[in-house]
């Protein structure tokens, strides 16, 4: 070895893999607004189309009148049901197995649903031709209460008139969808029965919106030459897009190419597949020429992809020291007038079913019921897991609750009740197979970071302050302890639309030794060139800066099922792993043939293969990766690439503390958070700065949700909070620093031990703000109150419990 | 279906003549006639921050202004604020920083904050805040987004004295 040689450490730092720090390649183009987002696609003759919408929550649409629209110079075409109808996508599938409507057929079911589709000149003349369509509307009873709805006569799905059995069972009522079921409920309700303690609880958590700051949109460009149709969208799935699109259209797969360009945000917002895509594309098929739809704010609120709305009852049975011996859940899921949920197809109400969260509880049974009403489709995990978020909130209020109930401090009873490390792989009682995870670990340290024994003991003090009168503000310690389930999954119980959700990865060295990758994920954010790059460079020695990675076109790239529910790191992430680890065998016979010796006799060291016992006598992967292509190395085929598909062997299950601490002013209702700590543990850490990142993030967006934001209707069915002036989304002025910090629990299964992370701090988030509030007023006899809690919901709890007298 | 009306501006150092309907709002001049898509639209409502732009030295909501209100007017967008071999100070701390995810505020937060650090070159964390609560961002939680800008503004005043 000679002395320039560098050693392994520099070496190593130079591949910039794993746990490095990464600067995100991402940011020069965005830094200078060079991104290209659906909205920046500009076609030749590009058409833009806008819809007129229902002001009704629920009526008969009478008639629809074009005349005068069609009439204003620059309009080409006004598209209703009955244009659609002769090629069948007047409706289209949902991803939960029910059907929608593209276009009103004969009646709108909420307030928003798309009744016209206007072609136009430019987007003023659409939005001025919007106005000109004449819609005779004759109103319905509305219904925006799913309890009222399955007792109502009013049957708002008339389609499905008479149809007792739905796509996940039989339907009870005709404005019931479905009823699933896990666990066991005989043995849970003995359990309650023999209990020395159940506490009881019903909550709601409210309806939401992921609102990404850029909203949805597609470019749809029919090459009627060709028979090609090229389709630009906001699209988080793009390739089961381009399967939907030819199923629906009749189009072969190999002539539709689908592009997810820059996505400005998704968090859920952009999995379902709507109206807006499916009438751009007939509109380019129409007319011969391309045609954009974005849909503005009040739109995107409005109509596309509402989250959460669950209805939740709880019963948790303990013995008097606080061992928990039973969970029972009812979930009554208002569904909206479509069942537009998107959740793997076995499960109805995603994974609600891990709300026995990071306790070991030995019998539980969930129940859910989903049910049709006159609002908005969707029910997309906002920012989580399948319906994680709904199912942590759920058991961590059930924990505070019994801690009331028993008298005893919530921190205390999570710790007797956490699975133990020694327990896993856990088999929890609702059907999941915890991978790994060491709770008390996570916990201890949480707990002792922010001195919580001080906090309690300040808070005490506190309440006796405020009891004499010498201060308005109450204190309150919110905590959450949380188990996601993330990176669906093994194919064989998870599927989109029969797509099995594996995800894939294909990597190309190039003769000089730098590389392109392609994945079947969609960054919207998250850094995936920065980071699949890191996996990919500790896997194959290669610098991470010397590695392209493309995701979002299905032209190049392989099929996948898209970025969601945390999967890219757990599914995608791991498929490249195997893909550089394919690279790497290969790599390992040629390095063999060049060095002379027995392909047993070399083995791999950070970015090259050396002689064992003989590091002097090495080749890089650059050596390597040249003369894969320039020489003839007998019994081995020229180049090096490799395909990985991963069906991941099982879910991860990353985990996380928090603590907020909150100073709330009883007067006004302002709650002012004093400190936040969060620690997430998701396993092996690709990119700290990253993971800290989407850690501010995703507990931002909990803050939001927790304290203010809502999107509710009024009984008539009207939005109330459809711009951006009522849909609370926090300033840089709302929201505090946070502190992070980690553990590091590795997935067993996992070919890295990662276990993703984007989601995690949303789902600890929520109860984690929700307990701070609600906490503050434990000693004044509050039990439970519904989230969102803005300023004056604050002022009421405060209010009901006297503490104005 | 309205006169259109002869508009002139300077945007990014380079002179425009275009005609526009006086009600065209500036965003969509600037990004359908001018194809400068570095501002976005995220709300429409004079919300988000995400169109941002320098009108005549102060900082506008692009979607919020008629293209008519800014004929004559010199306008800057985060296009013109720096250049790819000789970025701005601030784009170059956003990167450093990890101040943007997904990118789409990201034009409208360094067109504001190059603003904020000429109206005030000193600012703290809290007047950064609250100088930036026009800007919405749904990804990054703003903490990296203030630390960002923070650092650009030491940055910048060490650069200063260093000339001095
Ligand atoms: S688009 Fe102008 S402020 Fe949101
Ligand atoms: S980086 Fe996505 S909105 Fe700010």
């Amino acid at each position: 070895m000679n002395d320039l040689t560098p050693d392994r450490e520099e070496r190593s730092a130079g591949l910039k893999g794993l746990g490095c720090s990464r600067k995100r390649v991402e940011d020069a183009r965005f830094t200078q607004g060079k991104g290209n987002y659906v909205d920046d696609v500009k076609l030749p003759g590009m058409l833009h189309g806008d819809f007129v919408r229902s002001p009704y929550a629920h009526a008969r649409v009478v008639s629809v009148n074009k005349d005068a629209a069609l009439a204003l110079d620059g309009v080409v075409a006004v598209l209703t049901a009955e244009d659609l109808a002769p090629l069948n996508l007047h409706w289209m599938p949902t991803l939960a197995g029910d059907k929608q409507m593209v276009l009103a057929d004969g009646k709108v079911l909420f307030q928003g649903q798309e009744v016209a589709f206007v072609v136009a000149r430019d987007r003023y003349v659409a939005a001025d031709a919007v106005e000109l369509v004449e819609v005779e509307y004759e109103e319905l009873p509305v219904i925006t209460d799913p309890f009222e709805s399955l007792k109502s006569d009013v049957v708002l799905r008339e389609d499905l008139a008479g149809q007792t059995e739905g796509p996940h069972g039989p339907r009870k009522h005709h404005n019931h969808i479905f009823t699933w079921e896990q666990g066991d409920e005989t043995a849970t309700n003995q359990v309650l029965d023999d209990a020395e303690v159940v506490a009881t609880e019903s909550m709601y958590y409210h309806r939401t919106h992921p609102c990404p700051l850029e909203t949805c949109g597609s470019v749809a460009s029919m090459d009627k030459v060709n028979g090609k149709l090229t389709l630009w969208g906001t699209f988080q799935a793009p390739h089961v897009v381009r399967t939907v699109a030819s199923l629906l259209s009749g189009i072969e797969e190999h002539n539709i190419r689908v592009i997810s360009p820059d996505i400005g945000g998704g968090f859920g917002n952009k999995v379902g597949v709507y109206p807006g895509y499916v009438c751009s594309i007939v509109a380019s098929i129409v007319t011969g020429q391309p045609v954009k739809w974005v849909e503005d704010r009040m739109e995107n609120l409005m109509s596309t992809a509402f989250a959460r709305d669950y209805w939740m009852t709880g019963k948790i049975a303990a013995t008097k020291d606080g061992k928990i011996t039973g969970l029972h859940c009812h979930v009554t899921a208002d569904h909206g007038g479509f069942d537009a949920c998107a959740d793997p197809t076995k499960f109805p109400a995603g994974f609600m079913n891990i709300c026995t969260g990071s306790y070991d509880i030995p019998v539980a049974y969930l129940g859910v019921d989903g049910v049709y009403t006159n609002k908005a489709p969707g029910g997309v995990s906002y920012r989580c897991s399948f319906r994680v978020t709904e199912a942590v909130y759920f058991i961590e209020r059930m924990i505070e609750v019994l801690a009331i109930e028993l008298d005893m401090d919530a921190a205390e009873l999570r710790r007797i009740n956490f699975i133990k490390k020694e327990q896993f792989p856990y088999q929890s009682a609702l059907g999941w197979e915890y991978d790994s995870g060491d709770y008390h670990t996570a916990w201890d340290k949480a707990l002792k970071t922010v001195d919580y024994e001080g906090l309690r003991k300040e808070q005490a003090d506190r309440v006796e302050a405020f009891k004499r009168g010498e201060t308005r503000k109450l204190m309150g310690v919110g905590l959450s302890f949380f188990t996601e389930i993330v990176g669906a999954g093994p194919v064989k119980n998870c599927d989109i639309l029969g797509m099995g959700m594996f995800d894939s990865c294909e990597i190309r060295i190039h003769p000089t030794g730098s590389a392109i990758a392609r994945l079947g994920t969609i960054s919207q954010g998250q850094g995936h060139a920065t980071t699949f790059a890191q996996i990919l460079a500790s896997e194959i020695g290669i610098s991470a800066d010397n590695i392209a990675i493309e995701e979002g076109d299905t032209d190049t790239a392989p099929y996948g099922l898209g970025t969601y529910g945390s999967r890219s790191t757990p599914v995608a992430g791991a498929a490249a792993a195997m893909a550089g680890r394919k690279i790497r065998a290969k790599a390992q016979m040629i390095a063999a043939y060049l060095l002379e010796v027995h392909d047993d006799d070399v083995e791999f060291d950070v970015d090259r293969f050396a002689v064992k016992g003989a590091p002097e006598r090495f080749k890089t992967m650059k050596d390597i990766a040249y003369a894969a292509y320039n020489q003839a190395i007998p019994g081995i085929e020229p180049g090096l690439e490799a395909v990985s598909y991963y069906d991941p062997p099982n879910m991860t299950y990353p985990f996380g503390a928090y603590v907020c601490v909150m100073d709330i002013d009883v007067d006004t209702g302002v709650p002012e958070i004093r400190r936040f700590y969060a620690l997430d543990d998701c396993g092996t850490r690709i990119n700290p700065m990253i993971i800290e990142g989407q850690v501010h993030g995703g507990l931002t967006e909990a803050l939001a949700v927790a304290l203010g934001q809502e999107i509710s209707y009024d009984k008539m069915g009207n939005v109330k909070t459809g711009t951006l002036m009522d849909f609370f989304l926090p300033t840089a002025w709302e929201v505090p620093n946070y502190e992070t910090d980690h553990t590091v629990t590795p997935s067993p299964h996992h070919p890295i031990g990662a276990k993703g992370v984007g989601e995690s701090p949303h789902v600890g988030g929520v109860p984690c703000f929700s307990n701070a509030v609600q906490d503050a007023f434990r000693a004044f006899g509050l039990r439970h109150t519904n989230m969102p809690h803005d300023h004056w919901r604050i002022w009421q709890t405060a209010n009901d419990l006297g503490l104005h007298e | 279906m309205f006169d259109k009306m002869h508009i002139k501006m300077n945007v990014n150092g380079e002179d425009h003549e275009f005609l526009a309907e006086p009600r065209d709002l500036l965003i969509y001049a600037l990004r359908e006639k001018l194809n400068i898509t570095g501002p976005h639209v995220g709300c429409d409502t004079s919300h988000c921050g995400a169109c941002t732009v320098t009108v005549d030295g102060k900082s506008v909501k692009s979607c919020t202004m008629f293209v008519a209100q800014a004929n004559g007017a010199e306008i800057t967008t985060v296009e013109g604020i720096g250049q790819p071999d000789a970025l701005h100070v601030l784009q170059e701390s956003f990167r450093e920083h990890h101040g943007l995810q997904c990118g789409f505020c990201t034009p409208g937060m360094i067109t504001r904050a190059t603003k904020l650090l000429e109206e005030n070159a000193n600012p703290t964390e809290e007047e950064v805040r609250f100088g930036m609560a026009g800007n919405i961002c749904r990804c990054t939680g703003y903490q990296n987004i203030v630390k960002s800008i923070l650092a650009a503004a030491s940055e910048l005043n060490s650069a200063k004295e260093a000339a001095q």
